[in-house]
């Protein structure tokens, strides 16, 4: 006897026609679905969103840093306080340029807060020894002018290149203040370039208000010290990361001639993370608004488990005539199934409209970060299409394991 | 000789409930041969269902064998004996059992959808020739909710013809008709008997029906007590003439 495969075109038609024969109660299934959906993407769009903002105002700040900050040391058995401590040395800085094969750019910081003066006007900021790679390391530009040069740090030149912020206190009458003379800390230190303005950082600090000089004359010349505060580098790839910053304990523990069981006298951090430590809390509020939503699914599901068990009942007598006119237990299974799948990938399509609808609306009326990642949408309808088959399963089954003789009898 | 068309071999059937075992049918034998129209009757109890069911290829029998067109069904699983009902056998019931909301032409397509050597204009084409046979050449797109109920069995005998069975199988087809259209359905059967040479099996519990058939088998107690040919057809049609007209 020739063997008979699933037609599954028509298998489809007849799903179609029971659903169209149940417009209303179709849609009430569909409604739990809908709304697991739609919510399941607005949730997850406002926690991306959220999270993007965070990172995109993290990532204005720099690309890819690492920070050495001088750690907790111990000074005659007495734990030092990290500021005060004073193991970032030139030797240091020179150890990582000559050796690191991670880094594209390095600089040792050295601040300094005080008042700025020029003229009638006077402002209190603070500035920041550097060398010309601090641009690329926290993504400054040069709007007018230069940046100072290699020379100028050999030299210990006193010039400066200043920020937006102390052009507009400074210079109040808006003279173009490249090649003027300010006072910083009583040191007359000559203009040679203004910064492109970068606005607030996410912590709200005015990243315009700055003073950046070649660092050894804020050593020398303004605080007279000969340690760093801190040293800032750039890895080359957020790849290279982890390594490079592996790479600089490395390079800094044989600089300081640490033995192998003493602790680091110095601290590395990346702004990875930093990232994950500012992000953390909206990954978990991501997570708990999803599951949220996916219960609100589950539900969804639940409610078309119950509708398809109705129907099942329901139909009996139908099932029983299409037995007997020659369905097998295969064509009714699938029959009930596709109804099924049909219920849910429908309400899942018009929950993504609807979730991304809802998130836009959010977006333009209260103002929220949201970014809808494709993925989600594409989750969404494989959840959808888990949850009609997994849901619809048992009843189908049950219809297919129905005695034809018993259904035709069925009242 | 006509070809027989089924084949039955001192069929038995028990049913086994709590912790008895009913014998329904206790070995039966017969062959109905093409173009017979053959009632069977009995009282409830006498096992007459439980010998449609097996005819109809719904069951299987607990002892003896049964062929329908040379096969043999004591064998086949459930999905073969689908495929056969599929190919050989249309069932008429008592309730019509028709789709709710869908149309005489749909209802009719219903048996070809579960074959795949029919293409879909092919079962549409296959529906309507069969629906005008039984006489509904003007109801093809009428639901089955807005026609009478001897318009709902004709649909459902169209439905029966449509997959061209070796055999058709009515249980007590006219049992929710009045007698006017009672007489009809049972003239339509005649017809297809007559005219195109339709093998019918129907199964009733009302005697009267034995005279319009050419031969009637009567069981008791799970056993054929009567296998009688009736010489003497009487035409339903004349029947029909012969009832006294409605005034209305």
């Amino acid at each position: 006897m020739i063997k008979r495969y699933v037609n599954f075109s028509n298998l489809f038609k007849i799903a179609l026609r029971a659903l169209s024969n149940n417009k209303f109660r179709g849609f009430l299934t569909m409604l739990g679905i809908i709304i697991g959906v739609a919510s399941v993407i607005t949730m997850l769009a406002i926690g991306q969103g959220s999270k993007r903002s965070i990172q995109s105002s993290l990532s204005e700040m720099g690309s890819n840093m690492i920070f050495v900050e001088p750690g907790q040391g111990m000074m005659g058995g007495v734990r030092q306080d990290a500021s005060s401590m004073q193991t970032l040395k030139q030797a240091d800085y020179q150890a990582l340029l000559d050796q690191s094969e991670y880094l594209s750019d390095i600089t040792p910081i050295v601040s300094a807060a005080g008042q700025a003066i020029y003229g009638t006007n006077n402002t209190p900021t603070s500035m920041s020894g550097v060398n010309a790679s601090y641009l690329n390391i926290r993504k400054y530009t040069i709007a007018d002018g230069d940046m100072f040069t290699d020379q100028d740090i050999k030299a210990a030149a006193k010039v400066c290149v200043i920020g937006k912020t102390v052009v507009t206190n400074l210079f109040t009458n808006g003279e173009d203040p490249v090649g003027k003379v300010i006072r910083f800390k009583n040191i007359p230190m000559r203009v040679v370039g203004v910064l492109t303005e970068k606005g607030n950082n996410s912590m709200g600090q005015d990243q315009d208000d700055v003073i950046l000089a070649p660092y050894t004359t804020v050593m020398k010349r303004i605080s007279a010290i000969n340690y760093f505060n801190n040293i800032s580098a750039s890895a080359r790839s957020e790849a290279v990361s982890d390594s490079a910053q592996d790479e600089m304990e490395t390079i800094l523990r044989k600089s300081h001639k640490l033995a192998d069981d003493a602790d680091n006298d110095f601290r590395i951090r990346s702004q990875k993370e930093l990232l994950t430590m500012m992000t953390s809390t909206s990954d978990m509020m991501t997570v708990l608004l999803a599951a949220i939503a996916a219960i609100s699914l589950l539900v969804g599901g639940i409610g078309i488990m119950n509708i398809m068990y109705v129907s099942v009942t329901e139909r009996t007598r139908e099932i029983g005539l299409r037995m007997s006119i020659g369905a097998r237990g295969i064509d009714i299974l699938l029959q009930f199934l596709i109804e099924a799948i049909l219920i849910s990938v429908t309400g899942g399509v018009i929950g993504v409209i609807f979730g991304v609808g809802v998130s836009l609306l959010v977006k333009f009326a209260a103002g929220w970060p949201i970014f809808i990642q494709v993925y989600t949408v594409f989750l969404a309808f494989a959840v959808c299409t888990a949850t009609g088959i997994f849901f619809g399963w048992y009843p189908a089954r049950k219809a297919s394991n129905l005695d034809p003789i018993e259904a035709l009898r069925y009242e | 000789m006509a070809k027989n068309i089924i084949e039955v071999i001192n069929l038995k059937r028990n049913f086994i409930v709590g912790s008895e075992t009913v014998h329904a049918l206790r070995g039966v034998s017969f062959s109905i041969s093409a173009g017979e129209f053959v009632t069977i009757m009995g009282t409830s109890g006498s096992g007459k269902s439980t010998l449609l069911n097996l005819i109809g290829c719904l069951d299987t029998p607990s002892e003896g064998d049964y062929k329908l067109d040379g096969i043999s069904i004591k064998q086949m699983n459930k999905d073969e004996r689908a495929m056969l009902r599929n190919r050989k056998i249309g069932f008429v019931f008592q309730s019509y059992n028709l789709l709710p909301k869908t149309t005489a032409v749909e209802n009719v397509e219903l048996p070809l959808i579960y074959n795949n050597e029919v293409s879909a204009r092919e079962r549409k084409r296959k529906a309507i020739e069969s629906l005008k046979a039984v006489g509904l050449a003007d109801r093809l797109y009428h639901k089955s909710n807005q026609m009478s109920g001897g318009q709902q069995q004709r649909v459902a005998i169209a439905r029966a013809l449509v997959n061209e069975p070796v055999i058709v199988l009515a249980d007590e087809a006219t049992g929710n008709l009045d007698t006017r259209t009672s007489f009809e359905i049972l003239s339509l059967f005649q017809e297809l008997n007559q005219k195109e040479g339709r093998t019918i099996i129907f199964v009733t519990h009302n005697p009267e029906l034995a005279s319009f058939s050419s031969r009637n088998i009567v069981l008791r107690d799970g056993l054929v007590l009567e296998d009688t040919v009736n010489k003497n057809i009487a035409s339903a049609h004349e029947a029909l003439q012969k009832l006294p007209k409605l005034d209305d």
